[in-house]
């Protein structure tokens, strides 16, 4: 919904704040995401994230959320899917050039991206997403990553 | 193939370059893209052929550049994201490489809705972005995005667009900042109007050092009268047009000239600002008066671009010596 995805990003840095303590708690619960299965997981989470994400955010599901670089506005919004920052045509009132009503998302995500302590990831090149992961799981795929990248870690450490 | 193009040369050496643009013919007469380019003869430096602009359908980029560059024109493809995915885009660079062309211009594009088939499925699989590090990457790494290697890689100076004239204002340098990042070495920017707001953008630009890694080519245009102004700012994306332009117009007794001599003197002042490379000409319906406008603003500074006449004169002189 429109005005609940405008006042997500306003809120921009409370959601850092609850997406950062979330995943680190599905990053701990790792071992038992993985006794359960990351495949078995797939269908019934993508279908809580795109309940919650898609009332919070508008979430279009891309697979690749890059929320957090974006002040919490979804670049997929955006009737061009620009990932990287607003293109040349935003309206002197910060309009989108091809919906006038709705504000670019990329002015809402800068505004965003300044309330957050970690908006500095908006400067990040975003590459080309992977057409395949529509309608996938960002959630599961980034803490199966991320939890992954941990293992590693504590191998090196010991 | 593998040579640096005359383009990129000329903004190696530092001289104030001089960019046009051809708007396509709707027509499959070759002499209908010539006779348009006919006009910048000897008054610039390259000639931007424009990849659907506004969403409506022309003759395609690719073949308007392979077109000129049979004739040595030096070219600037212009590539959206609109109309085509990730494998055409990268199948047309590779075919626009081998006919010649060495300049890309790398847009997201307009959107449908605002052209003649707004009932066309927009693709929109690249951003502009990520079509710089695309083609970064076939030229540097000799790949294609899926991996698969590139036997002679596409030798291109790759340019993006900027608009330093419209909101979120503190976020454009940081946005020109992360196309440099992505791989752009030139830029060409929307319609200049507003000389203070040019400078302050420049000053941020200079600031951190960035005129230094990619060249800003700054766009303006002639415009025809008070309406017209009114017309543009209202219909085209991007362009923001201020009242005292307009008012100025709509003051002069004959506002087509008046207009032409905006455009001079805004060429002018733009030429004085640190940072700036080049302007890029968009006189969209008064391509003729690009070459009077290039000349009576004297950026040439006497130097006189390539032209088709002056390689006639050159192998007539041959021949008969």
């Amino acid at each position: 919904m429109y005005r609940v995805r405008r006042w997500s990003v306003r809120h921009a840095r409370f959601f850092e704040r609850l997406y950062a303590m979330f995943e680190g708690v599905l990053v701990h619960l790792d071992p038992l995401l993985s006794t359960i299965g990351y495949a078995r997981l797939e269908r019934p989470v993508a279908a809580v994230e795109r309940t919650i994400k898609g009332f919070i955010f508008d979430c279009r599901m891309c697979g690749h959320c890059v929320l957090s670089s974006t002040g919490m506005s979804c670049p997929m919004n955006c009737p061009k899917n620009i990932r990287n920052g607003p293109c040349g045509g935003v309206r002197a009132d910060g309009g989108c050039e091809v919906l006038p009503d709705m504000r670019c998302v990329w002015v809402d995500a800068w505004e965003g991206s300044q309330r957050m302590r970690g908006g500095e990831a908006i400067r990040d090149v975003q590459v080309s997403i992977d057409n395949r992961l529509q309608g996938r799981s960002s959630w599961l795929r980034e803490v199966r990553g991320k939890a992954h990248q941990r293992r590693k870690m504590q191998e090196v450490v010991t | 193939m593998n040579e640096i193009g005359a383009f990129e040369k000329l903004i190696a050496s530092g001289e104030f370059a001089v960019t046009a643009e051809l708007s396509p013919p709707d027509s499959a007469d070759p002499e209908e893209v010539y006779s348009r380019a006919r006009v910048f003869d000897g008054y610039v430096d390259a000639i931007n052929a424009t990849d659907g602009s506004g969403a409506n359908c022309h003759m395609s980029s690719v073949a308007v550049c392979a077109l000129l560059e049979r004739r040595g024109y030096t070219t600037i493809m212009q590539i959206s994201c609109r109309d085509r995915n990730r494998l055409a885009i990268q199948g047309d660079v590779l075919g626009a490489a081998a006919l010649g062309i060495s300049n890309v211009l790398c847009l997201s594009g307009d959107g449908v809705q605002a052209g003649d088939h707004a009932n066309a499925k927009p693709v929109f699989d690249l951003d502009c972005m990520s079509l710089i590090t695309t083609l970064r990457t076939m030229r540097d790494e000799s790949r294609f995005l899926s991996g698969r290697a590139i036997t002679v890689p596409p030798r291109v100076f790759i340019g993006a667009a900027a608009n330093p004239f419209m909101p979120p204002f503190d976020y454009r340098v940081e946005r020109l900042e992360k196309k440099i990042s992505a791989g752009a070495r030139f830029v060409q920017t929307q319609y200049c109007f507003d000389i203070p707001r040019l400078r302050q953008y420049m000053s941020e630009v200079c600031e951190r050092g960035l005129h230094e890694e990619c060249a800003i080519l700054v766009g303006v245009g002639p415009l025809n009268s008070a309406r017209a102004a009114r017309w543009m700012r209202k219909n085209v994306p991007g362009v923001h047009v201020p009242d005292e332009i307009i008012e100025r117009l709509e003051n002069a007794e004959r506002p087509r000239l008046e207009g032409r001599r905006l455009c001079m003197e805004l060429i002018q002042q733009i030429r004085e600002i640190d940072g700036v490379a080049g302007v890029h000409v968009m006189a969209y319906r008064q391509e003729e008066a690009i070459a009077e406008i290039i000349d009576a603003s004297g950026v040439l500074a006497g130097r006189s671009p390539w032209n088709p006449a002056r390689r006639r004169e050159a192998s007539l002189q041959r021949a008969s010596s």
